[in-house]
């Protein structure tokens, strides 16, 4: 399919003489998303478009409530990722408080609670959410296509998904007090240190799970390259990438400059500011989506949409820093002479960027620096600060103006999810034309287009611990408004 | 005049001039309450500390404690009448406890846990309430605020400053700042006032501070409201005889 096709199946011509079929919401993602498909007399899809409907109101709302305060109300917008938010604002305000070089402690201990972070994400997405299309197939009976089905059919691979994301998770609770919605970071550096007990106990499992880690991306690699073929085609386009590398090219997670590669390789821009995200990135509004588009200023919003997350970061990065993960990167990059462009290869990318956390992780373990050594760090007060991390579904940015009364005065979010909307819109589209178009629609064919989202692990799944089987009801409607046909999916997961 | 009081069932001891509250502290016995404070005349203003003596409610914070005098306390409607007024404090307010860098050290929520309060049963009233930020060290918010007045009384009786005092009546009474702005930067309120530190939620804040203790090092991750308070009163108690 060519870009220009691809991209005629945003908006259809006469909308109104089509047929309209919703998968609404989107499932093993969080409730708010759903995807329309409009449809001609002989079932060709005309139209395609996924849609975020939730509106959240943070950036609003935390007008006026004391700076300090923020990076704990705004980690509320995720249950799945809140330590990214919680970062990310408190990078921001680092800036602010006069702080954007941390003391060498509270910069290890931030990346410790963040490495556990990615780890726990994303041994949840893999495990959790999306092993069950890639374990029974796109197709399978969908009462048993959700991470119960997992367990009883593969339980050695279950256990160890949830044990890993235990494991995750445990490092954010010794960190931050909780499992989820804990509170670590403040403006200027971090509450505490590691305690030796806690260290001891992380110690104790570190191993284990980097062993897991080794075994999840082989399975990731394997389940690509048996379908190497159909992995390669599905929901397949090529786009630019954008993410955080160190200044040596290497990849990072939580400090960097901002690298833009094109679809060949060839790099946009390199090592921008963080802060300077607005010279580099707009955002374009469509009428049809609450979701901004944002674009590479220098190609303008036809050419300069991008992809963000796991793919991009292993497309971007010149090499990974731990050992492990260099070695599966450099057995990933295998698969194209220039950037991975399939939507399926963001799972692989996604289990060797956990790899890599991992390993990360028993670095800091081992390193003293965590047990002691200043916290907080002060400096000359600054009006406004940017604050940009790589969370585990991609680049997450967050921008404060804060008053001369210590108050927030205005507040720019740019999460992950938003970055990809062009590119998981894109993808649906891909899907629907190719698998759709002119077949009489199928759970199994509704779901593929479920799997192509589902690739991109997109933020609105953040908050959601549903097991795939929330209710789906897809009407069949013609030119005239007269129901067709209904398939209807149940909470128990029956179809009918 | 003293002598001994029954609390429910149990003999307590009282000096003459001890309410029934401070009695029944001394002894080890926690009456929930949340505008007393050891250091401050009582006020009787939250009602947490009802309780019946000869079958009509008196507040145990400013009843006298009297010879063979019988207080009835821990009933399941006492108790009822406790958590009902602690939810109706959370609806009268904007509560948000997982922002709010009180939480966890916050008496409010500490009475609301004490008293097994699971929800808050009555509507959210959501009333709009001005913020007062304009004081370099020390942050207003009235979102939070009770009205129990601890901080009126400590600002006059401890810090000798008079900044604060309740306007209105019922509902709408709010908390006002003593200064023509009505700001709190044209008050002498300092970060170190007893004003600021007896507040028991998180109204009065110290600025630039918030969230410095790390969950599991808060006052109540520590002990629960009852341990905390009776263990605070036992060793004034011992300071001061």
């Amino acid at each position: 399919m060519t870009p220009a096709a691809n991209l005629a199946l945003e908006s259809a011509r006469r909308p109104e003489t089509l047929k309209r079929v919703a998968i609404e919401p989107v499932t093993r993602v969080e409730g708010h998303g759903k995807v329309t498909l409009l449809l001609d007399a002989e079932n060709r899809v005309q139209q395609a478009r996924l849609h975020i409907v939730e509106f959240r109101g943070f950036e609003k709302f935390i007008q006026g409530r004391p700076y300090w305060e923020v990076p704990v109300l705004v980690q509320r917008l995720c249950g799945i990722c809140p330590v990214s938010h919680h970062l990310a604002a408190t990078k921001a305000l680092d800036r602010v408080v006069g702080a954007p070089k941390l003391t060498p402690t509270a910069e290890k201990l931030r990346r410790l609670l963040h490495y556990g972070q990615t780890l726990q994400s994303h041994a949840l997405h893999f495990f959790h959410l999306a092993s069950p299309d890639l374990l029974f197939g796109w197709d399978a009976e969908p009462g048993r296509r959700n991470v119960v089905g997992v367990i009883e059919a593969h339980p050695e691979i279950a256990l160890k998904g949830v044990r890993l994301r235990r494991f995750g998770q445990e490092v954010i609770r010794v960190l931050s007090g909780k499992r989820v919605h804990g509170v670590f970071a403040v403006p200027g550096g971090v509450q505490k240190h590691l305690a030796r007990t806690d260290r001891d106990l992380l110690l104790k499992d570190i191993g284990q799970a980097l062993l897991w880690c080794r075994e999840a991306v082989g399975i990731a690699r394997r389940l690509y390259l048996e379908d190497r073929e159909e992995n390669e085609r599905f929901g397949a386009f090529h786009s630019n990438f954008v993410g955080l590398t160190a200044p040596d090219g290497c990849f990072e997670l939580y400090e960097g400059g901002l690298r833009a590669r094109d679809a060949k390789g060839g790099t946009i821009f390199d090592q921008v500011d963080p802060s300077h995200y607005l010279r580099h990135l707009h955002e374009e509004v469509k009428s049809w989506s609450y979701m901004k588009f944002p674009f590479i200023v220098a190609l303008g919003n036809d050419e300069g949409w991008y992809r963000v997350g796991p793919l991009a970061r292993v497309n971007n990065a010149d090499r990974m820093p731990t050992p492990l993960a260099e070695e599966a990167r450099a057995d990933f990059r295998k698969l194209s002479e220039g950037p991975v462009q399939a939507t399926m290869a963001y799972h692989w990318a996604r289990m060797i960027e956990m790899l890599c956390a991992a390993e990360l992780i028993r670095q800091l373990l081992e390193d003293p620096d965590l047990l002691e050594g200043d916290l907080l760090r002060g400096g000359e007060r600054v009006p406004e600060g940017v604050g940009v991390i790589e969370a585990p579904r991609g680049t997450l940015i967050h921008h404060y103006r804060v008053d001369e009364n210590d108050a927030i005065e205005k507040a720019n979010l740019i999460v992950s999810t938003t970055h990809n909307n062009t590119a998981m819109n894109t993808a649906v589209r891909e899907v629907a034309a190719r698998y759709l178009s002119g077949h009489e629609l199928t759970e199994g064919l509704l779901n593929r287009i479920e799997v192509a989202i589902r690739a991109y692990d997109p933020c609105l799944s953040c908050a959601t611990h549903a097991l795939g089987r929330m209710p789906l009801e897809v009407d069949l409607v013609d030119a005239d408004g007269n129901r067709v046909s209904r398939i209807r999916r149940d909470g128990d997961g029956s179809i009918g | 005049m003293s002598g001994t009081f029954f609390l429910d069932d149990q003999e307590i001891p009282f000096r003459e001039g001890q309410t029934v509250l401070e009695a029944a502290l001394a002894a080890g016995r926690f009456i929930p309450h949340l505008c007393w404070r050891p250091e401050l005349e009582p006020h009787s203003s939250c009602r947490l500390c009802t309780v019946l003596i000869s079958g009509r409610p008196f507040s145990a914070c400013t009843q006298p404690a009297m010879k063979g005098q019988r207080v009835v306390c821990d009933t399941p409607q006492l108790k009822d009448l406790r958590k009902a007024v602690t939810q109706m404090l959370f609806v009268e307010g904007n509560h948000f406890c997982p922002a709010c860098e009180r939480s966890g050290s916050c008496r409010l929520q500490a009475a609301a846990y004490h008293l097994g309060m699971q929800d808050s049963h009555f509507p959210h009233q959501f009333p709009v309430r001005e913020r007062d930020s304009s004081h370099p060290e020390v942050n207003l918010d009235r979102d939070r605020c009770i009205r129990c007045e601890l901080c009126v009384r400590a600002s006059r009786q401890l810090d000798g400053k008079n900044v604060f005092g309740i306007h209105g009546r019922g509902v709408t009474s709010r908390l006002e700042v003593n200064a023509p702005s009505g700001l709190l930067r044209d008050t002498a309120i300092a970060a170190e006032d007893q004003a600021v530190a007896f507040c028991p939620t998180g109204a009065l804040t110290v600025k630039r501070r918030g969230f410095e203790l790390p969950i599991g090092e808060r006052r109540f991750d520590r002990s629960d409201l009852a341990t905390e308070v009776l263990e605070a009163f036992a060793a004034k108690e011992a300071r001061h005889g």
